[in-house]
C-alpha cells in the first residue's frame, strides 16, 4: 500500500531557481564589498622561510595568521587544521594569506606580485609512502585513526579452512562537482561577526568561528545562502573559508567576499578518500562464506578533518548486505601530504561497497558459481546481526527488491545471452546490493541531541526553525510537507527560511542522510504537539530534542552494538556495452529498487536516486582524478569529466514501502544510499562483458586492455 | 584599455566604458546585476552562464564584451517574462527537473533554444541539446522529461 504523503507536489523552490531569481552567495553584493583571493602553497610540504610582499596600495589588505584573535585551528575532531599556514605548509594549495580589496583585478595583481621562499621538506605522497615513512608527519605512525572489531571467532575458521580467497580492491579520488563553487561573505558590524555562505552545516561554521575569534557565541551569526549543490563537499570545508572572510572582515571593517573559481575549488577542496581494501574469505564445501576479513586503508590527506568518522562508516559497511558468521574488520586512515580528503555522499561506504561487492563476485567466479546465486544465499535477513553485532530488528525486503530488479532488467536472460558474446561489442550486466545506515555513525546523534522547533505564526501559518539546509536535495519540500500534513495546513502556509543561527536551534548538520529520519521525526512530533495545543495562544513554539529509541545500544570504545538506528536498502542492475576496439564503455540502462521506509515525496526521492546513481556511475567510469607531486592533475571540467545528458542512462526506478516506526510518516534515509551500489554494479557488468576481473575504479581503458592481455 | 561599447540588453540599448576583453558574464553580473546568469566553470564547459546572443545560445564566460557591439543579448532575467518561459517552468515543476537550481536557468534557455528549432524533439535530440549544460544533482532524466513535457504543452507555439 502506498502512503498518501508520497504523492509528489511541486517543489516550492522551483520557480525562483528556474527564473534565476534565487540569490546564491556570489549574487549577494553589499555596499562597500571587498573581494578576497588566497595565496596558496605551490608544493606539498615545506617550511616557509620568507614572504616578500609588493607595495600594498591604500584600501588593500593582507590578512594572515597574525590577524587571528583566537585559535588558528578549525574546530573538528582533531585541532590540527590551520585556517592560515603557520611555519610549515603540508599540502599543495594550503592557504597562506589573503589579499583583500575593492577591485578584483588589482587584488589579482597584488597576489601575483607576492613571492614566497620555501625550504622543501620530504613529502609523503601516497598510502604506500605513509605506511613506509620513517619520519612520520602525524603522530608516530601517520595514522589519523585506526579501528578493529570482530564478530564470532574468525581466527580458527581461517586456520581450518580448505578454501581461502583473497582480493585487493582500489578506489580513486572523487570530486563532488557541485555546480555552484564554494563561497562565503563575512561582515563585522558593531562587534558582531556575520558569515553568509554556501554550506551544509551552519552550526559547524558557527562553532569554528567562535574558536577562531574567541568571541562569545552571541557575537557570531551564520546564515546559509541558497546553496547550489554540496554532496558533502560543503560539510567541513566552508568552515575554513568562513574563517578567512571572518578575519578579513574584522581586520578591514568591511564586508568581504570569497568565492572560489572552479579550478581553485577543484584544486583545494576535499574529495572522497582514495582507498585500498584487502579482503580474505574462508569458504566451506557448500560454497558458504564462513569467515571474512576486511582491511580498509584510506588516504586522509594532510589534516585529520572528518576522516576518522569516514573510516568508521566504511568499516561498518565492510561486509555489505551479507550474513557472515565470523568477521574481522580493521582499517586505518593515513596522513599524507595530499590535499585533505573529506565528506562526500556515502561517507566511506561507497569504497567499502565497491570492495565487498567485487570480492563476492570474485569468490563466486573462483568457485565457479553464479555470482547472483552466490550473493543471494548470503543475503541478511531480519534478526541477523551486523558486523558490529547490532541487531537488524526491522523487516528487510531486499529479497523482494532483488527479484523485482531481476524482473525489470530481464537479468537472467541477459546474463545468459551476454555470456556467449564474442563480437566487437560485448555486453554485460552487473548487480549492486547495498544499504545505508541512517543518521550519524555510532555516538553522533547522542552527542549532538539535535533540537527542532516549530512556531505558530498566525491561525493558519507556522514556521520551521531548524539548522538543516536545502542544498538541492529537497529539504524545503520534504520538511514542509511533513509539518503541513501533520498540522493539516497547506504546504504554502509553512515557512522555512534559510537557517540563520541567530534564529534557529542546532538541529545538527545537514549530513549523514539524517535530515528526514532524525530532524523530520522531531518536526513531526513537534507538529503533533503544536496541533494538540493550537488554541493555547496566538503564537508560540514547540521544540523537540532527539534521543535514539531506547533499544539502540552502542559502545563507542569497543565499536559494538547498533551503529545506526535504522537502515535503508537498495538493489541496482547496470547494463553496459564495451567496444573492444576502442575500449569505450556505454551504459545502456539501469534498473533499481530502493527501500527508504516511506517516501515523503516520490519525485524528490526519484531525484535523489537518479542523481546519486549517475554520480556513482561517474565514480566508477569516467571521473578520473589523480595527483602529481601532491597536486591534482585535473584542473576544470575540461579534464575532470563528469557525465552529461548524453552519457546518462535511462534509469527505471521503483520503491518498496517499509515504514520505520520512529521515522516521520515511516520515512528512513535516502540521500546517500543510491550512490553505493552503482560503482560495483558497473564494474561487475564490465568485468563480465569482457570476462576479466576488475579490481579498481575508475575502470580505465588501459586496465581493460591489460586485463585482456593477461 | 577602456573602450565604449554598445549592445542591446534585454531589448534596451546599453552603453558602457570598459575593457573590451572583459567576459560578457562579468559585465552582465557586475555592471547590470544580472545574477540569474551563473558562473559554474568559467571555461565553457557547464552552460550555467548561458545567454542568447542574437538569438543563439552561447556561454557568456567565453564571450569578450568588445566583440558584441550592436548585438542583442537576452538573459533569463528577461526571458522569464515570456509565455515560452512559463510553459517550460511549469513543465520543469511537473517533472521535478529542479534540485539545487544552479544549472536550471541555463537548462531552461537550452530547452527553449531546442524547442524553437525543433518543437517535437525525440529523446536523443533533447539529450544532445542539453549536452553542453552540466547538472550534478538530477542525473538529467527528470530534466529530459521536463523538456518532453514542455514540448507537448507548448504544442509547436514557440
Ligand atoms: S561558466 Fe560559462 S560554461 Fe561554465
Ligand atoms: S539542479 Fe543542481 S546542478 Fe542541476
Amino acid at each position: 500500500m502506498k502512503n498518501s504523503i508520497s504523492t509528489p507536489v511541486d517543489r516550492l523552490d522551483g520557480p525562483e531557481k528556474a527564473s534565476g531569481r534565487a540569490i546564491y552567495t556570489d549574487d549577494i553584493r553589499p555596499d562597500g564589498l571587498l573581494y578576497a583571493r588566497t595565496l596558496r602553497a605551490d608544493r606539498p610540504r615545506a617550511r616557509i622561510l620568507h614572504i616578500r610582499l609588493p607595495d600594498i596600495p591604500v584600501g588593500y589588505f593582507i590578512v594572515d595568521k597574525n590577524d587571528v584573535p583566537g585559535h588558528n585551528r578549525i574546530k573538528m575532531l582533531e585541532d590540527d587544521w590551520p585556517f592560515f599556514a603557520e611555519e610549515v605548509i603540508n599540502h599543495v594549495g594550503e592557504p597562506i594569506l589573503l589579499v583583500v580589496g575593492p577591485d578584483r583585478e588589482k587584488v589579482n595583481v597584488i597576489l601575483h606580485g607576492i613571492k614566497v621562499e620555501y625550504e622543501d621538506l620530504p613529502a609523503v605522497l601516497s598510502i604506500k609512502d605513509a605506511i613506509a615513512a620513517k619520519n612520520p608527519i602525524f603522530g608516530d605512525d601517520n595514522c589519523f585513526a585506526s579501528y578493529q572489531f570482530q564478530k564470532g571467532d574468525p581466527d580458527p575458521v581461517f586456520t581450518d579452512a580448505k578454501t581461502i580467497i583473497k582480493g585487493e580492491f582500489k578506489t580513486g579520488y572523487h570530486e563532488q562537482a557541485y555546480m555552484e563553487p564554494q563561497g562565503v561573505i563575512g561582515n563585522y558590524v558593531n562587534g558582531k561577526l556575520t558569515v553568509t555562505g554556501s554550506m551544509q552545516c551552519p552550526y559547524y561554521v558557527k562553532n569554528a568561528m567562535v574558536q577562531l575569534t574567541g568571541f562569545p557565541e552571541n557575537q557570531v551569526q551564520i546564515i546559509q545562502a541558497t546553496t547550489g549543490g554540496a554532496f558533502g563537499g560543503k560539510e567541513e570545508y566552508p568552515s575554513l573559508l568562513a574563517g578567512h572572510v571572518a578575519i578579513a572582515a574584522i581586520k578591514t571593517g568591511k564586508p568581504v567576499k570569497l568565492v572560489l573559481e572552479r579550478g581553485e575549488d577543484l584544486a583545494v577542496t576535499t574529495k572522497r578518500h582514495p582507498s585500498i581494501s584487502r579482503y580474505r574469505s574462508a569458504v566451506d564445501e557448500n560454497g558458504r562464506v564462513i569467515a571474512m576479513e576486511a582491511d580498509i586503508t584510506l588516504d586522509g590527506g594532510a589534516y585529520a578533518g572528518l576522516s576518522a568518522v569516514v573510516l568508521q562508516r566504511a568499516l561498518f559497511a565492510a561486509i555489505g548486505v551479507y550474513d557472515i558468521p565470523n568477521v574481522t574488520v580493521r582499517g586505518r586512515v593515513l596522513s599524507t601530504n595530499q590535499v585533505p580528503s573529506g565528506a562526500f555522499r556515502g561517507f566511506g561506504a561507497p569504497q567499502a561497497f565497491f570492495a565487498v561487492e567485487m570480492h563476492m563476485e570474485q569468490i563466486a567466479s573462483e568457485l565457479g558459481m553464479n555470482p547472483l546465486t552466490f550473493k543471494e544465499i548470503h543475503l541478511v535477513k531480519q534478526g541477523d546481526t551486523t558486523a558490529t553485532g547490532g541487531l537488524l530488528r526491522d523487516e528487510i525486503k531486499i529479497r523482494e527488491m532483488l527479484s523485482r530488479v531481476l524482473k525489470m532488467s530481464d537479468y537472467r536472460k541477459k546474463e545468459g545471452i551476454f555470456a556467449s558474446g564474442n563480437g566487437r561489442f560485448r555486453s554485460g550486466i552487473g548487480l549492486g546490493l547495498y544499504l545505508h545506515g541512517c543518521g550519524f555513525t555510532g555516538k553522533g546523534e547522542d552527542t549532538i541531541h539535535g533540537t527542532a522547533t516549530i512556531r505558530k505564526l498566525t491561525e493558519d501559518r507556522a514556521e520551521i526553525l531548524v539548522s538543516n539546509v536545502e542544498m538541492g536535495q529537497g529539504a524545503q519540500t520534504t520538511l514542509r510537507k511533513i509539518v503541513a500534513t501533520t498540522l493539516g495546513l497547506p504546504i504554502q502556509n509553512i515557512d522555512y527560511p534559510n537557517p540563520d543561527t541567530d534564529r534557529v536551534p542546532d538541529s545538527g548538520p545537514t549530513v549523514a542522510s539524517r535530515t528526514v529520519i532524525i530532524v523530520g521525526h522531531l518536526l513531526e512530533s513537534a507538529a503533533k504537539e503544536l496541533k494538540a495545543r493550537w488554541n493555547e495562544n496566538e503564537t508560540f513554539s514547540v521544540s523537540k530534542s532527539y534521543r535514539h529509541p531506547s533499544y539502540i545500544k552502542w559502545n563507542q570504545d569497543t565499536l559494538q552494538g547498533d551503529a545506526y538506528p535504522a537502515y535503508s536498502w537498495g538493489v541496482v542492475a547496470v547494463e553496459v556495452q564495451v567496444d573492444t576496439l576502442t575500449y569505450e564503455t556505454t551504459i545502456k540502462k539501469v534498473w533499481t529498487v530502493h527501500d527508504v521506509g516511506v517516501a515523503i515525496d516520490e519525485d524528490i526521492i526519484r531525484g535523489q536516486v537518479e542523481g546519486g546513481i549517475l554520480q556513482g556511475l561517474g565514480y566508477a567510469s569516467i571521473e578520473v582524478m589523480d595527483t602529481a607531486n601532491g597536486a591534482y592533475r585535473q584542473h576544470n571540467f575540461t579534464d575532470y569529466i563528469i557525465p552529461t545528458a548524453v552519457d546518462a542512462p535511462v534509469i527505471e526506478s521503483e520503491l518498496v514501502d517499509n515504514p520505520y516506526e520512529y521515522g516521520p510518516f515511516g520515512a528512513k534515509c535516502a540521500g546517500e544510499l543510491p550512490i553505493a551500489g552503482a560503482a560495483p554494479a558497473y564494474a561487475a557488468a564490465v568485468s563480465r562483458a569482457l570476462g576479466i576481473p576488475v579490481h579498481e575504479i575508475p575502470v580505465k581503458p588501459e586496465a581493460l586492455i591489460k586485463g585482456l592481455k593477461e | 584599455m577602456s573602450q565604449t561599447i554598445q549592445f542591446n540588453l534585454n531589448g534596451k540599448a546599453v552603453f558602457l566604458k570598459t575593457d573590451p576583453m572583459r567576459r560578457l558574464l562579468d559585465v552582465l553580473r557586475d555592471d547590470f546585476s544580472e545574477t540569474g546568469v551563473k558562473e559554474g566553470c568559467g571555461e565553457g564547459e557547464c552552460g550555467a552562464c548561458s545567454v542568447f546572443l542574437n538569438g543563439k545560445l552561447v556561454n557568456s564566460c567565453l564571450v569578450a564584451v568588445g566583440s558584441i557591439t550592436g548585438m542583442n543579448v537576452e538573459t533569463i532575467v528577461h526571458f522569464q517574462h515570456t509565455q515560452a518561459y512559463r510553459i517550460i517552468e511549469q513543465a520543469f515543476s511537473d517533472a521535478g527537473s529542479v534540485q539545487c537550481g544552479f544549472c536550471t536557468p541555463g537548462m531552461v534557455l537550452a530547452a527553449y533554444a531546442l524547442l524553437k528549432e525543433n518543437p517535437d524533439p525525440d529523446e536523443t535530440d533533447i539529450r544532445e541539446a542539453i549536452s553542453g549544460n552540466l547538472c550534478r544533482c538530477t542525473g538529467y532524466n527528470m530534466i529530459v522529461d521536463g523538456i518532453k513535457l514542455a514540448a507537448k504543452k507548448g504544442d509547436g507555439k514557440w
